[in-house]
């Protein structure tokens, strides 16, 4: 693999042995890459698999603890982003480093201001030199238009400017479709094309797989910081083998789970289109159902809808069109209150700003959501002592550390403890429809099993629970039934347990028990089903499809549904 | 950590040791300037504590700015910063004139019309100023300080109406006299007493409603549900909104209650102390503007506001003193009160300070 290569001036980047850790999580390790001259070099990893770590390290954002960065042949320390400059790397950044008020001249030369001898800033040389540089690289943008008033795309095209202007040769861009319209994608794949006709290199940290088929010359596949392969993209590269590499087939959880029994229908989101904190259009005709008893897992890249999912449902979010049916009411459009009191626990990505208050003691905020009840206030005062011994409860139920947090504030909680408190204040409120985001966000590998084993433990109560996150193992360890939320839109649902079922049939040596387990499912649930309640459930099997984490990853990536049947037969 | 660490950590030493580096650095500036410090300290000592008259008087001057305390202590719980506290008070003043003007009520009911005028008043000014930062995100600060400009200049237009004016002064006619809360008269028994040179200054009721008030508030604050919402809001907005609380309905609530205790505070002074009027002016009193230092010394605590008010208006009552017996400008005494406020605003970094030298303590043991 790439420890053959020979350190060599051919290559543009080479990294050796890098490695990374950020606490006790190991981001990178021992990761080596070689990135050749004039190639457009493509990063490919789903999120958290270290792709922007190793860019950020080359950039000198983040150091190494470990490795070595090779440059043109060359070992070079890069200790800072001032580093990576004088040794010619530029990176453009996912989110763009602009002034909005200041003009795009004045943002290019920002930093690398050309003055006289007095401090004065020479405008007119500067602007000469820009205009230079953006003819020569077909970057046409109006120097003298302020930042707030250009499209994204143009903010785009100032932050390759300001690279060039400082004589890049290696450009990085992180993520830099996420972003644009597919036309102005266009534009950016042109752009960088031009690049490599004049030696320069470019390297693309992304997730989406059609624009490295038209943009990259190679591509190496990043998963949990290791480096899976790098292959050359040609006209026979499919985009099904990266993603086949990006994801790691899931060996089956290590979470017992009962048997998959789902209830009634406790969620029913249905044609819901819903705008965006920029009133675009984020969720578009967006129907999905989660049964009582079932945890539905959304796929998906972020930025897809997820969030506007969430808050339309919560009423954080006003709805444009379609409904949202808690247990057959509808919700949409009322207050977070309404949404609550139909039995609604959310458990919010982020536990600091909207899960917590984290100044409030840990009693306080075990009642955050129901401090209203008969439990706890009588006449609008507060029950003190009934509201600690609560939390006195859930602090000794759900093991949140130090034991007798009770009195202090949350905020000296460690982050792992404060998702327990959050998840065990939510699932406290038993729930009809628990909704998880990110439930497992930046929590150790103790904490997560944790979380997945409780949420699999109101899934056997009969709760309906719709999980959303970004990782994508998460969802296909716990989730009975999988969809996809690409731009907006559901692609489809999978089914966990015709998975099961397939695999058995397939693989032909699975264990006994599973077998076993199977065939008194099915029994169990031709007991129980009346034919009328059969047939509806066939027909529902019918349009769900086998669980395939392959596929599952190739919709993430914008992948079109047909080009992977195709490929398959 | 030792005892005394977790002493020097405590927010009450903060305090005090805040007002103890005010009044050495108002040394500092006293030397600078020429003037004998002991003389300065001495005379403002004396100014409030020498005689019982003092005292009652600081209590007197006290109660508008305890009340301006609570009342933006309580919106500051709610994460609001009421600039406007001076306006509300003004429109409250402005509203207890002409109630007290118009209405001839017997003594008692005359005095409550004029305090729930003056709640009104203020109550309506906040309630706007709330409405307009939930409404549309105009910030508190902002609005407040526009309408406190305008809420003199409409006191100014109603004090110059000649239904009020009082000819050849800036001021109008004192409201009926069935409207003084003064209890001068009840006190004849302290006449023998030691106590007799109270008798020579405007005891009110005032100062008993402003208790009544800031324990009230301290109640709603820690013991009950809204106090529980309007806290989670002031501390996160957002965690607040998911959890089911109405942000909106709480701001404007918040702002109307704050507005009302500072209108009550406007409407007691009127009935409380002479000349019982209004008065034209260029700029503000600074009730209101007082009240944000009393809220900030007692880190927006309604009960701390009766003990920062006090300390604050013996600083302005016995600032008087000083510059008559020592000769200082008035000035000197704002200065000390600036520095005072200054080094409580930083407080924080005092319990900082004493951890950083503990650390090294140990360190130093360790090596």
């Amino acid at each position: 693999m790439s420890l053959e290569t020979q350190i060599s001036p051919k290559y543009a980047v080479q990294m050796r042995g890098i490695l990374k850790s950020f606490g006790a999580k190991k981001v990178l390790s021992e990761f080596n890459i070689d990135i050749k001259k004039g190639t457009v070099h493509a990063l490919l990893g789903e999120n958290g698999a270290g792709k922007s770590t190793l860019m950020n390290i080359l950039y000198g954002l983040h150091r190494a603890d470990c490795g070595k960065i090779f440059l043109n042949g060359k070992a070079t320390n890069i200790r800072s982003p001032a580093d990576a400059i004088k040794n010619k790397i530029g990176m453009v950044h996912q989110h763009f480093m602009l002034i909005d008020k200041f003009t795009v001249l004045e943002n290019v030369i920002l930093g690398n201001e050309t003055t006289n001898k007095f401090g004065i800033l020479n405008i007119k040389k500067a602007r000469d030199r820009i205009l230079k540089v953006s003819r020569k690289h077909g970057l046409n943008i109006d120097l003298d238009a302020k930042v707030e008033d250009i499209s994204v795309g143009m903010q785009q095209r100032v932050e390759i400017l300001k690279a060039l202007y400082r004589d890049a040769d290696i450009l990085i861009f992180d993520e830099p479709t996420a972003v644009l319209s597919p036309a102005e994608i266009e534009d950016f794949i042109r752009i960088i094309r031009k690049f490599i006709l004049e030696d320069k290199t470019v390297i693309i940290v992304t997730h989406k797989l059609r624009e490295i088929m038209n943009s990259a010359d190679k591509c190496t596949i990043i998963r949990s910081g290791i480096n899976v392969d790098t292959l050359d993209i040609t006209e026979k590269t499919c985009q099904k083998d990266l993603a086949q590499g990006m994801i790691c087939s899931f060996t089956g959880s290590n979470v017992k789970r009962d048997k998959f029994n789902p209830g009634n229908v406790v969620l029913r989101v249905k044609n819901l289109n819903t705008k965006n904190e920029k009133k675009v259009l984020a969720l578009k005709n967006f129907s999905l159902e989660v049964r009582a008893g079932e945890i539905l897992g959304v796929a998906g890249v972020d930025g897809n809808g997820q969030k506007e999912l969430v808050d339309s449902i919560t009423g954080l979010l006003k709805v444009e069109s379609g409904t949202i049916e808690i247990n057959g009411k509808q919700i949409q459009n009322t207050s977070p209150r309404n949404v609550l009191d139909n039995k609604v626990s959310i458990i919010h990505e982020d536990r600091s700003k909207v899960g917590l208050i984290l100044d409030y003691t840990v009693a306080e905020n075990s009642v955050i959501t129901k401090y209203r009840s008969a439990n706890f206030s009588k006449h609008g005062i507060l029950k003190r002592k009934s509201i600690r011994s609560f939390a006195k409860n859930l602090i000794e139920k759900y093991n949140i550390k130090p034991n007798n947090c009770a009195n202090i504030p949350a905020r000296n909680l460690s982050g792992g403890n404060q998702q327990k408190l959050a998840i065990a204040r939510e699932i406290s409120n038993e729930p009809d429809l628990l909704i998880a985001v990110q439930p497992t966000r930046g929590l150790d590998i103790g904490a997560v099993e944790h979380v997945h084993n409780v949420l699999i433990e109101e899934r056997s109560k009969g709760r309906a629970i719709l999980l959303i996150s970004l990782e994508i193992d998460e969802i296909l360890q716990i989730s009975d039934t999988v969809c996809v939320i690409y731009n907006g839109c559901n692609l489809g649902e999978f089914d966990r347990n015709a998975a099961d079922g397939k695999k058995v049939t397939n693989k032909k040596k699975s264990d006994k028990r599973t077998l076993d387990e199977k065939e008194t499912i099915s029994k169990k649930e031709s007991d129980k089903t009346t034919p009328d309640e059969k047939e509806t459930i066939n027909k529902k099997e019918s349009d769900k499809r086998i669980l395939d984490e392959k596929e599952i990853g190739f919709l993430m990536m914008g992948g079109r549904k047909n080009d992977y049947s195709r490929k398959i037969s | 950590m030792t005892t005394v660490e977790k002493f020097l950590k405590k927010p009450i030493f903060s305090l005090i040791f805040s007002v103890l580096l005010g009044f050495l650095v108002s040394s500092i500036i006293l030397v600078i300037t020429g003037y004998s410090v002991p003389d300065v300290l001495q005379s403002l000592f004396e100014g409030v504590f020498s005689r019982p008259r003092h005292m009652a008087n600081v209590i007197i001057k006290s109660t508008p700015i305890i009340l301006t305390g609570v009342s933006i202590a309580l919106a500051f719980k709610a994460g609001l910063f009421n600039m406007g506290a001076e306006g509300q008070f003004i429109l409250g003043s402005v509203a207890a004139l002409i109630t007290g003007s118009i209405l001839d009520l017997p003594p008692v009911l005359q005095v409550l019309a004029i305090i729930v005028s003056g709640i009104i008043a203020g109550a309506l000014l906040g309630a706007l100023t709330g409405f307009l930062k939930s409404k549309f995100g105009a910030h508190e600060v902002i609005t407040g300080i526009m309408f406190n400009w305008m809420a003199l200049h409409f006191s100014n237009f109603i004090v110059n109406l000649k239904e009020f004016h009082k000819p050849n002064s800036a001021s109008t006619f004192p409201i009926k006299s069935s409207g003084f809360t003064g209890i001068r008269s009840n006190l004849g028994f302290l006449k023998d007493t030691s106590f007799s040179d109270i008798l020579k200054t405007e005891v009110n009721l005032g100062i008993i409603i402003a208790v009544i008030v800031a324990i009230f508030m301290s109640i709603v604050i820690n013991k009950t549900k809204k106090g529980y919402e309007i806290c989670a809001i002031g501390l996160n907005e957002k965690a607040a909104e998911s959890a089911g609380m109405n942000v909106f309905k709480n701001i404007i609530q918040v702002m109307t209650v704050s507005g009302g205790i500072s209108g009550l505070a406007a409407a007691l002074m009127v009935t409380g102390i002479s000349p019982h009027s209004v008065s034209a002016s260029t700029n503000f009193e600074n009730n209101g503007f007082n009240g944000l230092a009393v809220a900030l010394i007692a880190s927006n605590s309604p009960i701390g506001c009766i003990f920062s008010g006090l300390f604050f208006g013996g600083l302005l009552y016995g600032g008087r003193s000083v510059q008559a017996d020592v000769g200082t400008p008035s000035e000197i005494i704002n200065i000390i009160i600036g520095v005072i406020i200054f080094f409580v605003a930083i407080a924080k970094i005092f319990p900082l300070v004493v951890s950083k030298f503990s650390k090294k303590n140990c360190e130093e043991n360790h090596a």
